[in-house]
Parts: structure tokens; sequence; C-alpha cells
């Protein structure tokens, strides 16, 4: 499936503060993040249910952001929904801020577990929605992998667990970029046929433009995709999205320091439409 | 001992909904009963041990207390990061009971030790470590794991092992136990060493001197004072573990002494040289081959109050 949507207005403003943060903080794996903005954003806006007033609230949905480098795109959208004021977003990464490198669910309100070593949020997400079930609970949980990520076993491991357990309230979003830290997936380790592996391991499986917002909202409403098994929606996306220079480009997987001119130049890139 | 840890897993279900059981594709014995009455709460799951430790996160953070029982070496080096990560950092009360610590298995050769199982989950913040010195004790320790806060670990040893321990005394995770006082030198243990360390005592005692055996069942959070405590009114101390000598029981006394200014005190460690042990045979064969025994530790005793 090809990744063709446009960015919107919204999302367009969202990437402007992902480059101010990168300014703020000093650093950040903005590709990343560029990849799953459209995912996170339909997630907080029309799918979980949460409180910002009472993140702990206990019949919250679970959202688990596995590929936790790229909580960018959390920050922003944690904050958009008033987990916390907006003005932290440019002080991440800094001695003292709430707000890491990496999410910490004991640090910043909103964020449900502490990731950033790839591979944990998926066996997470399974014990989440085991709890829910053993409660005859109907709140959620949702977990964002990378494709990267998905070189783990321990992926694997808990894709078989939530099979066998046919966790229809449980779902899982693969941010499918085709990208990882070194360059494109097929120069390292391709996953195709990616959504056959997820079907044999007991999922029901849809495909979708990660950055087409009303597609994905569409799509996700209708999960579970199967009421008994757990689905999952690969997210088919760009890493970098929204601005020509970071679009598959492994030099901005993970970028610090940028420089005035830089972001000009990029804030340049991001009006003529992409 | 795994026996004693199981069936408590059951009086725990009974009395608290919290509580959740998983195991690693292990043998059903003992877990008929909890199986039979709590069929929501009890996982056999498969054997990928990083899954379920990210697994019984997720249950913890959902208001679940997991027991979680495996072999104690995939439980401790196959997912350690998960427990660092997904247990201690987020301080989850996950429980992992850890089948065959030390050399339980010896016959099944090194893939199969856990003996560097303490220094490593003891490297880790926010991890309590457990050592129980037989089957009496583990069922203390399990009806006080119940409430006990964030991750812990509790080492399984092997069936049978002679009930040294007793009510009398009490238990409290934490706080390390005076099996017996002497004045002369003090001895400190964990897990089964301790029967080692009475052993000796014993020995000691046909010689006309008296030692303390301190019984530290909780490596971390270690108990500082008692151990303190019992240095300053001996003349010797010697520790004694079924463990490698890097960052065990030993380690924990000597940077206790050594923090404390006490340093100066006649000291010896017994435990496992940094090696891989090959040797196979039994348990017994193994700790008699490394000197983890009550007359190599009587004798060590009576060569260091004789210097
Ligand atoms: C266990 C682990 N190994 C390696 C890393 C370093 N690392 C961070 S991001 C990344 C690439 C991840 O690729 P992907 O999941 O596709 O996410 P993307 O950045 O492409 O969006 C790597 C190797 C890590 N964080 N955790």
């Amino acid at each position: 499936m090809e990744q063709r949507a446009l960015i919107d207005s919204r999302g367009k403003d969202h990437r402007r503060l992902i480059l101010q943060m990168l300014v703020g903080s000093g650093r950040g794996h903005v590709g990343a993040a560029l990849s799953v903005m459209e995912i996170v954003r339909v997630l907080y806006d029309d799918i979980l249910r949460v409180n910002p007033q009472n993140p702990q609230w206990p019949e919250r949905d679970r959202f688990i952001f596995s590929k936790g480098h790229g909580c960018l795109a959390l920050y922003v959208m944690l904050a958009e929904k008033g987990f916390f004021p907006k003005d932290e977003l440019m002080r991440s990464c800094h001695f003292g801020s709430r707000l890491g490198g990496h999410p910490e669910s004991r640090k910043t309100p909103g964020v449900e577990a502490s990731t950033g070593a790839l591979g944990h949020g998926l066996s997470i997400g399974v014990g989440c929605a085991l709890a829910a079930r053993i409660d005859k609970k109907d709140w959620r949980t949702f977990v964002l992998i990378g494709d990267g990520e998905s070189n783990e076993g321990s992926v694997w491991e808990a894709a078989l667990s939530a099979g066998k357990h046919r966790l229809a309230n449980l779902t899982v979003l693969v941010d499918y970029n085709k990208f990882q830290s070194y360059g494109p997936s097929k120069d390292i380790q391709d996953l195709e046929p990616f959504a056959d592996k997820w079907r044999s391991f007991g999922f029901a499986v849809r495909e979708v433009d990660g950055h087409d917002v009303p597609t994905l909202r569409e799509t996700l409403l209708a999960t579970p995709f199967d009421a008994a098994k757990p689905s999952v929606l690969i997210c088919h996306t760009v890493k970098g999205k929204g601005f020509k220079t970071t679009e598959h480009n492994a030099d901005w997987h993970h970028k610090a320091k940028v420089k005035p001119e830089e972001l000009q130049a990029l804030l340049q890139e991001l009006e003529v439409a992409l | 001992m795994r026996k004693a840890a199981l069936l408590a897993v059951h009086e725990l279900a009974k009395r608290d909904p919290r509580v959740v059981f998983v195991g690693s594709d292990i043998t059903k014995q003992n877990l008929e009963k909890f199986a039979a009455e709590f069929p929501d709460r009890y996982f056999m799951e498969g054997i990928y041990e990083q899954h379920i430790i990210g697994m019984c996160a997720g249950l913890a953070m959902s208001g679940k207390i997991p027991y979680l029982n495996t072999i104690a070496t995939c439980l401790t080096r196959r997912c350690y990061e998960q427990v660092l990560i997904d247990l201690c950092l987020h301080e989850l009360p996950v429980r992992l009971l850890g089948s065959g610590g030390g050399t339980v298995y010896a016959p099944l050769g090194p893939t199969h030790l856990a003996n560097e199982d303490i220094a490593i989950m003891r490297a880790i913040p926010n991890m309590t470590v457990v050592a129980p010195c037989d089957a009496d004790e583990m069922k203390r320790v399990m009806m006080q794991s119940l409430d006990w806060h964030g991750p812990l670990y509790i080492r399984i040893a092997k069936g049978g092992d002679k009930v040294v321990s007793s009510d009398v005394r009490g238990f409290k995770i934490g706080e390390a136990i005076p099996m017996r006082e002497g004045k002369d030198v003090l001895l400190v243990s964990t897990g089964i060493t301790t029967q080692v360390a009475l052993d000796a005592a014993d020995l000691l005692s046909k010689d006309g001197l008296t030692a303390t055996v301190l019984h530290v069942h909780t490596l971390k959070p270690f108990d500082t004072a008692r151990v303190l405590r019992y240095a300053a009114q001996a003349r010797a101390v010697l520790t004694i573990e079924e463990h490698t000598l890097v960052g065990g029981l030993g380690s924990a006394v000597a940077e206790t002494l050594m923090d404390a200014g006490k340093g100066g005190v006649p000291f010896v460690r017994l435990g496992f040289p940094d090696v891989f042990t090959e040797e196979l045979g039994s348990q017994a064969e193994i700790m008699g081959k490394y000197g983890l025994t009550s007359a190599n530790l009587a004798a060590k005793a009576k060569q260091l109050l004789s210097k």
C-alpha cells in the first residue's frame, strides 16, 4: 500500500511544534515522531478514552507507546489535550524536566509505560488486556510499535501470546515506514510478507495510509476487526514525513544541535504542500 | 521449597483477588488446586520469559499482583532488561519465584546454574531479593510478599532441605535473623548455606569456640545494621553463600563493613570463584569441591581466629 495523503494544516502545526521542541530540547528522534504524528493524533482525538484531569483514571484506555524514541509526537498530543502545560515541551531532555528523550510513566502525566528499549510494549499491553478481561472491564489497550522494533523476538513472543488469548480488547498499531535507524528496512531486515505474519499469529489485520487522518479514524473506530482476535493496524507511513529533507533520511533518525538556518529551511519546506 | 511457595500462592489467591499466577511451561505439580479454583487468574504460558515479564508488568500496572514461577536462570538472565525496565523502573509488585537457585540443577550443567542471580538482581534499583533457608521460611516470605512494595525476587532452593528456621524467631523481609549467638566469630549466611553455617557453629563449639550465625535471608534491602551490630561483637567475620563471590552476600557484607569503617576485622568469604562450575554431579558435590561445607567453614574460622 502506498502512502499518498497530504499533511493538513493541523498536521503542519504539529510539525512546527516538533521542530521547535527539537531546538528547545537540543535533540530528538525526529523521523520517528513525524512518522507517527497522525496515528497518535487520531488516537487522542477520536479513539482513546482518557481523562487529562485524571491521568490515572482506572477506566481509561491504555495506550502503550512502545517505540518510545518517537515520543515527540506523543508529547505534542499530550500537551494539546492538557495532560501538562505546553511550555514544558520546549524544555524536554533538560535537567529537571518531566519530559525525557524517551517517555517515562513515573514522570510524565499521560504516559502509560516507560519505553525506549524496543520490544517491551506489546508484552505490557498483553498484560493490561488480560487484566481488563479478568476484571470484566471494557477499557481497551492500544500499543504502537515500529517496524524496526518488530525485528525484536519479544514482539513476536507477545504476538503469539495475544493470539493465544484471543485478546479482542487489544489493538496493535504498526508504524510501517519501512525505515529504521541505519536506513531502509529491506537492507537491514525485511519484514515482508508482514500482514501475513500477523495473520498467522492470530491477528485480524487491516492496512491503512498512516497519514490519512479520516481513514485512520474510520478504521480505528472499526476495531476490533474481529470479535475473537486481537487487531493489528498496519499503518503505511513515511519516516520523517512532512519535510523533503527529513523524509527517508537516516541523518534525521536522531538529530542534535539543529542550526537556525536548517530550522528556517525546514519551516519553508513545510509551507510548500507535501 | 517450591511446593511451599506454590501452595502459598494458592492461599494468597484465596485471600486476595488481585493475586494471579503465571508459569512458563512448568510442571503442574502443586498448581492443580489453583488452576481449578481460579481459572481466570491462572496462566500457563509459553517459553518466552521476556514476554511474560512484560505481561506481568502490564497485569501489575492494572492492579494485579502476579506471582511468576519458572527456572531461576530463565527468570533472571534471559529477561534481565525486562526485569530492570518493566518491573523495577516501574516499581511494580511482581513476585519472581526462581526455581533452582544456586547449584540445585548441578547435573544439568552450567546453562542451568543460577550462581549469579543474587548479584544481578541486587544491582537493580527497587528490586528486593530474598533467599529463604528452608520450606517453612519460604512460607513466611510468601505470606509477607502479598503487601510488599515493588518487585521481589525469591530464590527457591532444592526441595526437602532440613528445616532450621522457626516461627519463634519471627520473620520480616529485610531483617536478618540471628539463628544462634556466640562471642568468637560471626558466620553470615543466606539461603541454604544457613544450614551449613549452623553445622559449622556446632563443629566450632566442640573446640570451645562460640559463633553467631546471622541468616541474611534478604540480600536487598540489606540489613546493614544487624550485620554491623554482630560484627562488632566478633573477633572474625566469615560469609558463606551458594553463589559467585562477585556481587553476592560476601560482597554486601564487605561493602557494609568497609563503608562503616569496620574493614579491619579478620574476614573471609566463601562462595564460588569467578568461574563456570563445570563439574556436574550433585549440588552437594559441587558445593563440596568449592569448600561450601560446614567442615571448611569451621576450619577457615579457626584459622582466622588463630592469626
Ligand atoms: C532494544 C533496543 N535496541 C536498539 C535501540 C536503538 N534504536 C532506537 S530507534 C532504532 C530504530 C527503530 O526503528 P523503527 O522501530 O522502525 O522506528 P523508526 O525510528 O524507523 O520510526 C534503534 C535501533 C533501542 N532503542 N532499543
